[in-house]
């Protein structure tokens, strides 16, 4: 899950790590009045939407004027928006931070994340930020600094002293760096984070560091523990569809082809989308039925493919290990019925029962078609969407 | 021969008097799994499946011997399962629990590593399980597609490990070990120690090694076989069509160093020798024909 800027902000205000003064708004009114109690004479104002590069899509812009405020308000609030790290899709921007601009003298870049390579929560800091840090990451990684951190005694101020010097920083820089990093590392452990990011971290005009951008993702496997996070989470940030999956316990991504697949398990689920493709079809998305395979979520799962309007036909691809193959089967059944799926279904089972369950399905009249092996259901599939 | 666990390994179950612990338990029994009793806190002394109940895990390891244990636990309780599976000095750990927070498992393995190769062998989070056929079966995969063999298989996916067994099955090749290891962020045995008991095996003749996209174990694996494995190998890595879906942030890219996509992992498994298959519906066919022209890498 992840959260806003503005909230991320709260959480580093509340773990001393320091930001600008903001206040997020839903209007051009509010955001008037927002400006008026920061003071000063020049504002940022930032589309809060669950993405990063925001600002190579017009979603952070500084204003020097109220009517540029109001300008820039009505600009953004109310509309979607699209940025390189949304891959196509147009997030809505309901919210718009509205924070006191800062003359920046230095741009850094600071992160903390899960990396599964060392198993440890891992730094990543380079003197030079903003938008072009994966470019640097890129062509001079050596000016990345990794630091991993001991789960056994926590990150030490010794380590934060080594980014601090590795930076180049000198003087007050380097204890407040050390005490933005202990900072974040408390945060990231104690509200289970998977990722926070702060691009840029700034030296400002007044010699002090901030983090001017907050990017946090929490794990979702700890929100259980986490309530006061759970209830920040935006739901309309997400795809509609794929969190009423979710509710269901099916695991949906949407896809542009025309073949709509159904399998249990994330791993199967990809390999049926590959073997479509290499078949020269398309699919029109992944969908992981996930554990404990019912009819009712057969039925859901066939709900789900059939919002999509070109979809031609469906390939089923269950392993039945816990659950029966001859239950699937019927299950099936009642669910097409049920959902009333006209164009072609095609089902391969395997494990527990398949046989039984294939026997069911050929003696249905419904619009099944029935396959041997894997190879099999991906041409019958293919075959049936093209035609 | 197999990998870690024989005919005569002892096991117990962590969650024994859960459904799905009481599930799985019976099934393994049914299977002929040496299982010979289970751990629910507060339930010591009762008998379930006709086997003991115990408090802990301690005085299940000193009443029946056991050297492995398989954790159906729920998630929140999970990480605690293996720490004292760990403490009561289980040699295999199998955790089938899906959803560990990754700050638990981060202060598991911190452990593990600790204590070097006094570290018990963790298998999981967040997988089927392994299984030797015919001798123990430590898990929740479907025991009937089984058949004992020579290929010894490794993977992430849960059922795509069940369609490299039905194909080796349906080949006449068999299995003589199959791991499954799963996909968390943090995880127990990884490719590397799997190929490496595989590569000892007098068994196993092949290796299928079944990875995905995602993180860069894949290449690692690829690096330790171009030097320490002999035998021929054969991999499929799901997720060549996947999307890329949304990020946040540049964390995640800078990372990886921008690896990590199945290109990726198919490039340095070819460069190690290994034989990628297109298809997963070629696993089997592709390790028989291995078999039958007789090569090594």
């Amino acid at each position: 899950m992840n959260l806003h800027e503005y909230q991320a902000k709260s959480l580093f205000t509340g773990f001393g790590i320091p930001v600008p003064a903001s206040v997020p708004v839903g209007s051009a009114e509010e955001a008037l009045r927002a400006a008026e109690n920061l003071g000063g004479d020049s504002w940022m104002v930032k589309a809060q939407i669950y993405a990063g590069s925001r600002e190579l899509s017009g979603g952070v812009k500084r204003v020097n004027s109220s009517e540029d405020l109001i300008a820039v308000c009505n600009t953004l609030l109310g509309k979607t928006l699209s940025t390189p790290q949304t891959d196509g899709e147009q997030l809505p921007v309901n919210r718009v931070l509205i924070e006191q601009a800062v003359d920046i003298k230095q741009e850094m870049y600071l992160s903390a994340l899960v990396d599964r390579d060392s198993e440890t929560v891992t730094f990543m800091a380079s003197i030079q930020g903003g938008v072009n840090i994966e470019d640097i990451a890129e062509k001079s990684p050596e000016k990345i600094i990794h630091i991993q951190v001991n789960p056994c005694t926590g990150l030490q101020a010794y380590q934060c002293r080594q980014v601090a010097f590795a930076l180049g920083l000198k003087g007050s820089h380097v204890s407040e760096l050390t005490d933005i990093m202990l900072g974040l590392y408390d945060l990231f452990v104690y509200k289970d984070l998977t990722l926070v990011e702060i691009n840029p971290l700034v030296i400002s005009n007044e010699n002090t560091i901030l983090a001017l951008d907050a990017k946090l993702t929490i794990d979702d496997n700890a929100l259980y523990r986490r309530p006061d996070l759970r209830e920040m989470r935006d739901t309309i940030q997400e795809n509609i569809k794929e969190a009423r999956a979710l509710e269901s316990g099916i695991n949906y991504i949407a896809l542009n082809g025309n073949i709509g697949c159904m399998v249990n398990g994330a791993g199967l689920a990809m390999a049926t989308m590959d073997l479509i493709k290499l078949h020269g079809g398309e699919p029109a998305n992944f969908l992981d039925v996930r554990g404990g395979t019912t009819s009712e979520k057969v039925a859901e799962s066939f709900k789900l493919i059939l919002t999509e309007p070109d979809v031609k036909a469906i390939l089923v691809n269950i392993f039945g290990g816990m659950v029966h193959c001859d239950l699937i089967a019927e299950g099936i059944i009642q669910a097409m019925q049920e959902v009333s799926v006209t164009i072609p279904v095609i089902v391969f089972l395997a494990g527990t029962n398949a046989a039984q369950g294939l026997d069911i399905l050929a003696q249905s009249s419904l619009n099944i078609e029935t396959a041997s092996d894997l190879t099999e259901a991906a041409r019958k599939a293919v075959a049936c969407a093209a035609a | 021969m197999s990998i870690l666990i024989n005919k005569d390994t002892q096991v117990i179950v962590q969650g024994f008097t859960g459904k799905q612990g009481s599930f799985h338990a019976r099934q393994a029994i049914e299977y002929g799994t040496q299982l010979v009793g289970g751990v629910t806190p507060g339930k010591g002394g009762q008998i379930h499946l006709e086997r003991p109940v115990f408090n802990t895990v301690q005085d299940a390891v000193a009443e029946t011997g056991a050297d492995a244990s398989v954790i159906y636990v729920p998630a929140a309780m999970a990480a605690d399962a293996i720490l004292e599976a760990t403490e009561a000095e289980i040699r295999i750990i199998v955790c089938i629990t899906e959803g560990i927070p990754v700050q638990d498992m981060i202060r598991v393995k911190a452990l593990h590593r600790q204590m070097g190769d006094n570290a018990p062998y963790l298998i999981g989070p967040n997988c089927p399980g392994i299984i030797t056929p015919d001798e123990c079966k430590i898990g929740i995969m479907p025991a009937e597609i089984h058949l004992r063999g020579n290929a010894g298989i490794i993977s992430r996916s849960g059922t795509l490990t069940y369609e490299a067994v039905r194909q080796t099955t349906v080949e006449g090749l068999g299995q003589s070990t199959c791991i499954g290891i799963g996909g968390d962020l943090i995880q127990g045995m990884n490719f590397i120690d799997c190929l490496a008991l595989f590569e000892q095996d007098s068994e196993t003749e092949v290796i299928i090694l079944v990875g995905e996209i995602g993180g860069t174990r894949e290449e690692t694996a690829a690096e330790y076989i171009r030097e320490h494995v002999s035998k021929p190998v054969v991999a499929y890595i799901a997720g060549m069509t996947a999307p890329h879906g949304r990020r946040m942030g540049h964390a995640g890219a800078i990372i990886s160093g921008g690896k990590g996509s199945a290109t990726d992992k198919v490039i340095a498994l070819e460069a190690a020798g290994v034989n990628v298959v297109d298809s997963p519906a070629e696993m089997g066919s592709t390790v028989r024909s291995l078999l039958a022209s007789g090569c090594n890498r």
